[in-house]
């Protein structure tokens, strides 16, 4: 790729996420049109290197349900499953893709096609109860991949250790099992060059995803964690195992590097440098970021990126030469690297702050997410208690607009931020006396901290 | 094998005394067995709701104790969870944080998004161990037994140490015979509710079920064989009540006082309360391999529950097999608040009672609710509906 200007470089990332998600839900439409089976997967632990082997188009009902959000009409297909039965403390996901299942698949970004087969891992528990409603609707297999996850914090056994080695043998034969019910739904053989392939183009998009991550340490930070990465993450799931989404990381890559290189910021003055802990509130989710980045705050890093991504921001790489093994052994790690960003996060967070100099934590918990929430509370005190960080804990929703408070989440962020500035205020003043060989007078040590509750 | 006895109020006492006694024992939030356990040295395993393999903490020689939550206020707990949350993890946390129950190892399972953060929750507040045991969410895999038996080790493993001894083949057979003898039991206690409901009620049943998780096995087989004949020998007459099945309390438990109400306008003859102490179904080979004994019985010889995927019990069907088996006429369907599993189930279990035109009365309970009057009404309502139809 030959050496191109800002014109065509900075903002493409963006703007080609965009196209290919449009052309990949024309696909979608498509195969419904034509009543093509289709997989079912879910983001973490997708499987799409092996699924698109057997030709599947591959639908993320994940993905389609937040698009709702995005398009600000969740409310209708959450009434629509309350409706039907399913209650208002039920993850806003599930209930989406159950009113766009009862309505036929149509859907905002056009018609979804049905399920042919369902293939999941335990990542989230709510996978697979998502997945005996497909079950119940429309009579086709299910495929529960249980992927073992760390037993406790910082209990991670590697190749090798027999708890290691007797999860992966339990990965690996839950593969053999899948391939031939893929068979019989695809109507195509399995080929073991066509998955070499595909997990060649997840290898190069994997390896391209941790160095994007990798690049947003830059002052000042090159892309908003919360924003820009939740294209990028629709693209990384989307097209897993494609030459199209290995091209497009490795095209990302450039762009960041070029941004780095040129000091060209995602926000014009990068005042705050954030991390952030959940999931993003997409029922007005422009507006959510703007809350942050009109104080001149930017999200350096997520943990949403680690989990959403099934992991792969550990640039996890198959080994070709054997790649069913493989696929089992980068399946666990990715999937147990997955769901320690959701449970046992405290010490990678606290990594996060000092490599990407952040000055702040924002943790929203939702209601819809029990798997990313539950914990967060606690952990932010965990974390509080490991560094010297200034944290904000908000809570609302990724889909239901009625737990959204925009008013609230304004004055809670607002406080954050005050006290942010009054922290680096403190910081310059405590350098200053420094110098001077004395101690500024005695004020609050740990602020501030905000709390919405 | 021998233990001190944790419970001995029930020796030798009349029937109703008995009754009392387990009833007051169960809603002791001060846990006195475990504390009278370590009083005497004893370890204690705490693990979560729903299913245990408590044999081989049993073997160990420690208790097993079963994390369920418990009517107390979660005014330490509450502050390390957000909002939108079911009450069982906070209570449950709040034994641990204000001391109630203080325990050598806690494991949770990946039963629900919730549970699963349990172990992360309190690793970070509590300076024993704390783990996931994860129970196979592929129970359709022909290796998953022996990805559990591989993980049941890893649990002896991880107890032994704690326990300070080995946990050997023969104690492990020890402790299937034991729990074999449990389970067998606790399935007389529950022929008994279904044959002749009207000598046992709903919360007597309740309370000599749950008692086995306060207290070793051996002692709770020593009651439950005291208690099965006099409740034959019960001079109750029958009245005319409809039978109903309980469905929704598989892992938070309603309050007592709520199974007394249901108990007073229906006889419940069968239930998936405490569904973990009842999970195996049929005895355990005690020969050969114990650990794969154990991870066999879990896979092909359980019960359902709504947190266990298995496409051989669609939980739907396995409802109306319930229903059938026991021969009830309606059904109560319940969820804990804010328990996704619980609440989906419900969408399901609905649909289908409809479909075969069983009637079925849906509500919700949390654990630490005081007020059942509203609900006492809707359910005489429901049963007068039914009788006088």
């Amino acid at each position: 790729m030959g050496q191109r200007g800002p014109a065509s470089i900075v903002g493409r990332g963006n703007a080609d996420g965009g196209r290919l998600f449009r052309e990949w839900f024309d696909r979608l439409n498509q195969a419904a049109e034509a009543g093509k089976p289709s997989a079912y997967v879910f983001v973490m632990g997708s499987l799409a290197e092996l699924l698109g082997a057997f030709d599947f188009p591959i639908v993320f009902p994940e993905i389609n349900s937040l698009q709702t959000a995005v398009r600000r009409v969740a409310h209708e297909y959450l009434t629509e499953a309350e409706d039907y039965g399913y209650s208002p403390d039920i993850c806003g996901y599930v209930k989406a893709d159950v009113a766009v299942q009862l309505r036929g698949g149509q859907h905002p970004m056009g018609r979804i096609p049905k399920p042919g087969i369902a293939v999941y891992t335990n990542a989230c528990n709510t996978y697979i109860k998502w997945a005996e409603i497909w079950e119940r609707m429309y009579h086709v297999p299910t495929f529960t991949i249980d992927v073992p996850g760390s037993r406790a914090a910082g209990l991670k056994p590697g190749r090798g250790d027999r708890d290691f080695e007797n999860d992966r043998r339990y990965v690996a034969a839950q593969l053999e099992e899948l391939i031939p019910v893929c068979e019989r739904v695809s109507g195509v053989r399995f080929d073991i060059d066509r998955l070499r392939e595909h997990m060649a183009y997840a290898n190069a998009m994997s390896a391209a995803w941790r160095e994007v991550l990798a690049l947003n340490r830059s002052r000042p930070s090159v892309f908003s964690a919360l924003s820009d990465g939740t294209i990028y993450l629709g693209v990384s799931n989307g097209f897993r195992g494609t030459a199209a989404g290995a091209a497009y990381f490795q095209d990302l890559v450039q762009e960041m590097q070029y941004k780095a290189d040129h000091g060209i910021g995602t926000l014009t003055d990068e005042k705050y440098r954030l991390l952030f802990v959940g999931v993003p509130c997409y029922p007005i989710f422009r507006r959510f970021g703007e809350l942050f980045t009109e104080w001149g705050g930017t999200f350096v890093g997520s943990t949403y990126l680690w989990f959403a991504s099934g992991g792969s921001h550990l640039g996890f790489q198959y080994d070709l030469g054997r790649p069913l093994e493989s696929l089992a052994e980068g399946l666990l790690i990715n999937v147990r690297e997955a769901m320690d960003a959701m449970f046992f996060q405290t010490q990678a967070l606290a990594g996060m702050i000092d490599d990407f100099a952040a000055d702040g934590v924002v943790f929203h918990p939702i209601k819809s997410c029990r798997t990313v929430s539950t914990g967060l509370a606690d952990n932010r005190r965990a974390l509080m208690a490991a560094r010297d960080v200034a944290t904000l804990f908000i809570e609302s929703d990724l889909m239901d607009r009625r737990v959204v408070s925009e008013a609230q989440l304004k004055n809670r962020v607002d406080a954050f931020f005050e006290g942010l500035a009054s922290r680096k205020q403190q910081a310059v003043l405590g350098s200053r006396f420094s110098v001077l060989g004395d101690s500024p007078a005695p004020t609050q040590n740990r602020q501030p901290t905000t709390d919405n509750r | 094998m021998t233990s001190p006895e944790l419970f001995p109020a029930w020796r030798d006492r009349p029937l109703d005394d008995v009754l009392y006694q387990c009833r007051e024992l169960l809603e002791d939030t001060s846990f006195p067995t475990v504390q009278r356990w370590r009083d005497g040295g004893g370890k204690v395993v705490g693990h979560f709701q729903v299913y245990f393999p408590e044999e081989i903490a049993h073997a160990a020689g420690t208790l097993p104790f079963k994390v369920r939550g418990a009517p107390v206020e979660a005014t330490r707990a509450d502050s390390h969870f957000g909002s939108y949350l079911c009450s069982i993890l906070k209570t449950s946390l709040e034994l641990a944080l204000s001391g109630r129950v203080e325990l050598d190892l806690f494991v949770t399972h990946p039963i629900c998004d919730a549970a699963r953060n349990l172990a992360g929750v309190w690793g970070r507040n509590v300076t024993y161990p704390c783990q996931i045991l994860y129970l196979p969410q592929n129970p359709n895999s022909a290796h998953a037994a022996e990805y559990l038996r591989g993980e049941y080790d890893r649990l002896r493993r991880t107890i032994e140490p704690i326990a300070g001894r080995a946990v050997t083949d023969d104690a492990l057979r020890y402790s299937l015979d034991v729990y074999n003898e449990n389970r067998a039991l606790l399935r007389e206690l529950y022929a008994i509710r279904r044959d002749v409901p009207w000598l046992v009620a709903a919360d007597e049943a309740y309370v000599l079920a749950a008692i086995g998780g306060l207290i070793r096995r051996e002692e709770h087989n020593g009651l439950l064989r005291y208690v099965l004949p006099l409740l034959r020998e019960r001079r109750v007459k029958r009245q005319d009540r409809i039978r109903v099945v309980f469905e929704g309390g598989f892992c938070e438990q309603p309050p007592l006082d709520l199974i007394r109400a249901i108990g007073r306008s229906c006889y419940v003859v069968d239930d998936d309360l405490w569904i973990g102490l009842r999970w195996l179904l049929e005895d355990v080979a005690v020969d050969g391999d114990p650990l794969r004994a154990l991870a066999a019985a879990y896979i092909e010889r359980s019960s359902y529950s709504p947190v266990q995927h298995d496409l051989r019990k669609p939980k739907e069907a396995m409802l109306l097999r319930r229903i059938r088996d026991s021969g009830a006429q309606a059904a109560i369907i319940t969820a804990a608040k804010m328990c996704e599993p619980g609440l989906e189930e419900q969408v399901a279990y609905t649909k289908a009672l409809e479909r075969e035109n069983i009637p079925y009365f849906v509500s919700e309970f949390e654990e630490n609710m005081t007020s059942f009057d509203q609900l006492e009404i809707q359910l005489e309502t429901f049963v007068e509906n039914l009788l006088f139809d």
